[in-house]
């Protein structure tokens, strides 16, 4: 399934990084749900959230800068942070 | 004491020639304090006893990446565990007598077509349970920021030239899971116990940023 990182720039304690930001990946797999960092570092409770690691192709993130294009990147992206494509 | 009257220099090299190092006779920092602080208070307040933190930063200290050495070269040698590790790599460590707390570790298998490394790009997440500390170039601003952008230069510099045709799977260690590579068994090593195998697998092997070696 593909998906989009979404493009916010919220403060905080973010951990999806920058560099992924708006970027399309394919789902490699559905880890389960946790506790959401952007809340519980600063003590505010939340729902947990799901945990996705995502498939980026080299290509997709850096362009002709790429070193290779096919080359791959997996993540851990929280699902708030995915809309489908 | 006798060091607190002396003659000679501590300037240059030791007599046995060593150099010497400074004494760390600073002001503590900020976050040394901190530490302090907190430590204090948890103790005081009755949440933590002095050796129980004591005992747990012994605990850390032991780990050593000789644990995922084992783990791997188990891998190697039975195709029932390694499925069970590909699988939950933390159940399958557990299950080998490992006691790594809480953590969720996930094995990267490194194939004849797929190459894995592991970064933490955000902070230095590594999966201390199993292996211990982390080497001091894994936390550095140049690894960290230059795996995700040219990890063919990165492995290059330590020596691992990967082919062409091959892919590489870098995993940016974000959140809450930890990584361990299962490098491929090398061929100079088939028909060997387990027990043998375990001293082919280094920590850099296990990161991917190098291959099994042979042990010296």
């Amino acid at each position: 399934m593909k998906v989009r990182v979404k493009s916010h720039w919220p403060p905080g304690h973010i951990r999806t990084p920058a560099y992924l930001r708006g970027k399309i990946g394919q789902i490699e797999r559905r880890i389960g749900l946790f506790n959401n960092p952007e809340g519980t570092a600063y003590r505010q409770p939340g729902p947990q959230r799901e945990l996705v690691r995502v498939r980026f192709r080299m290509a997709e993130i850096w362009g002709a800068r790429a070193e290779r294009g096919e080359d791959e990147i997996e993540v851990e992206i929280y699902s708030h942070w995915l809309e489908p494509v | 004491m006798p060091h607190d009257h002396h003659d000679h220099s501590h300037e240059g090299l030791s007599p046995s020639g060593h150099p010497y190092r400074a004494d760390n006779d600073t002001d503590l920092s900020y976050w040394q304090v901190m530490e302090i602080a907190l430590r204090e208070l948890l103790i005081k307040k009755g949440h933590l006893t002095a050796a129980q933190i004591h005992a747990q930063v012994n605990a850390m200290d032991s780990r050593s990446p000789a644990n995922g050495a084992r783990v791997v070269a188990r891998a190697w040698v039975d195709p029932e565990f390694k499925a069970a590790l590909l699988d939950n790599a933390g159940e399958a460590s557990r299950a080998m007598g490992f006691d790594i707390g809480p953590m969720h570790l996930i094995a990267l298998e490194n194939t004849d077509k797929v190459h894995n490394v592991v970064v933490c790009t955000l902070c230095s997440c590594y999966p201390r349970n199993l292996l211990g500390l982390p080497p001091d170039w894994y936390k550095s601003r140049a690894y960290r920021s230059r795996t995700v952008i040219e990890p063919r230069k990165v492995l290059s510099e330590f020596g691992l030239i990967i082919p062409e045709q091959m892919q590489v799977r870098v995993h940016d260690s974000t959140a809450d899971m930890r990584y361990i590579v299962v490098p491929a068994q090398p061929e100079d090593s088939f028909g060997l116990s387990e027990g043998e195998l375990v001293a082919w697998v280094t920590r850099d092997s296990m990161i991917g940023v190098s291959l099994p070696l042979a042990p010296q």
